[in-house]
């Protein structure tokens, strides 16, 4: 820092920093925040659908989500036993 | 007599949410209304304390929801403001103790009995914090002007939207920041957080602005809420403020302080 860096920062003091941090902090998590409780209630609810029929562990479903600017999109990544042993048939 | 349920959270510990829901209560009792302050910190009880109760305290929240007693039983009426209730929290470890029925019913005993029930939070987001938001009217987030209690308190935000018996009905819950411990020397030299900083971030209304004052840390040495124990101390003139508010009236905002000016240090007067 430059002898008029410190000067200007004892000045101004720390709270316009505190302000600057917590204003980028938030904006990131309240999106986390927000998509997270989503993909929590996708990922139980797709895992309950697919149970009905083929048994699928619970860390083989994936779910994410991309948020862009202009488009958002969903991507479910599930992985399903090799043989069709595990296939339930709707009124076994 | 239908309550108004007020819940008091921060998310972060030791910002004041005890002393606020003590200081609100015998203020909005002092006002002539009939109060239950309820305390949900299973475990870690201090509202008792801060209140002046400890040794009254027979029986608790857990025992009315297990049904070992009468609401009646466990509510304890203040020795100073005659309209003022507490009812305490357990001292038990079972966090599981408050169950989501019992609470309910309790919360619904407890609006048809008073005017105003204000509810004190334990920290954190667990089960405490999420059943002491419940069943809310109103929700008053006490902040401090710091980074990390700012950020808390946006998340309760999230909780309070999503969590809550009115949020579920798709009904708005009201929403306020205390800013509690507030410094206005500090803030003015930029060293603190501003008002308006912490109002623009969380983008909620202000319900007022508890300076910092040693008057609260004597009250609670005393057992008293601070609006009882310095009934004209700076954090008492906002706490009454902030109150009036909850009630509807409207009060100019403004930051009681303590300072004297120059014709109260000669005459020992104290300045608004």
């Amino acid at each position: 820092m430059s002898f008029f860096g410190m000067f200007k920062r004892s000045v101004q003091g720390t709270a316009p920093v505190a302000r600057e941090r917590l204003q980028v902090l938030l904006s990131h998590e309240r999106t986390v925040a927000s998509e997270s409780d989503l993909v929590v209630v996708l990922r139980e609810e797709i895992l309950a659908v697919i149970a009905r029929r083929v048994k699928v562990e619970f860390d083989n479903v994936d779910v994410r989500m991309n948020c862009g600017e202009v488009v958002s999109t969903l991507t479910v990544d599930i992985e399903i036993p090799a043989t069709l042993d595990a296939f339930t048939p709707a009124h076994a | 007599m239908v309550a108004k349920v007020i819940v008091v959270t921060s998310g972060k510990g030791g910002v004041g949410k005890t002393t606020t829901t003590a200081a609100l209560g015998a203020a909005l009792a002092q006002a002539g209304q009939n109060v239950a302050v309820v305390d949900f910190d299973v475990g870690l009880r201090n509202l008792d304390l801060i209140m002046g109760a400890e040794r009254r305290v027979v029986y608790d929240f857990v025992n009315v929801i297990q049904g070992n007693a009468k609401l009646n039983q466990a509510l304890i009426r203040d020795k100073r403001v005659g309209t003022l209730s507490l009812l305490a929290a357990s001292q038990t470890r079972d966090k599981d103790a408050l169950t989501e029925k019992g609470v309910a019913r309790v919360m619904k005993e407890l609006r048809d009995k008073f005017d105003w029930v204000i509810c004190d939070s334990p920290a954190g987001i667990e089960r405490g914090a999420l059943l002491a938001m419940r069943h809310a009217d109103i929700a008053v987030i006490v902040t401090n002007p710091e980074i990390s209690s700012v950020r808390d308190s946006d998340r309760m935000v999230g909780l309070l939207d999503a969590k809550t018996v009115k949020a579920e009905k798709d009904e708005e819950i009201e929403k306020h920041v205390l800013l509690a411990r507030y410094d206005p020397d500090r803030a003015a030299r930029g060293e603190m957080l501003a008002i308006d900083d912490v109002l623009e971030i969380l983008s909620l209304p202000l319900l007022g602005v508890i300076p910092e004052s040693r008057d609260v840390l004597k009250a609670s040495n005393l057992g008293a809420p601070v609006t009882v124990a310095s009934p004209v101390s700076a954090p008492a003139r906002a706490y009454k403020d902030a109150a009036r508010r909850l009630t509807g009236e409207t009060v100019t905002m403004t930051i009681p302080s303590d300072k004297r000016n120059l014709f109260g240090m000669l005459f020992g007067g104290r300045a608004a």
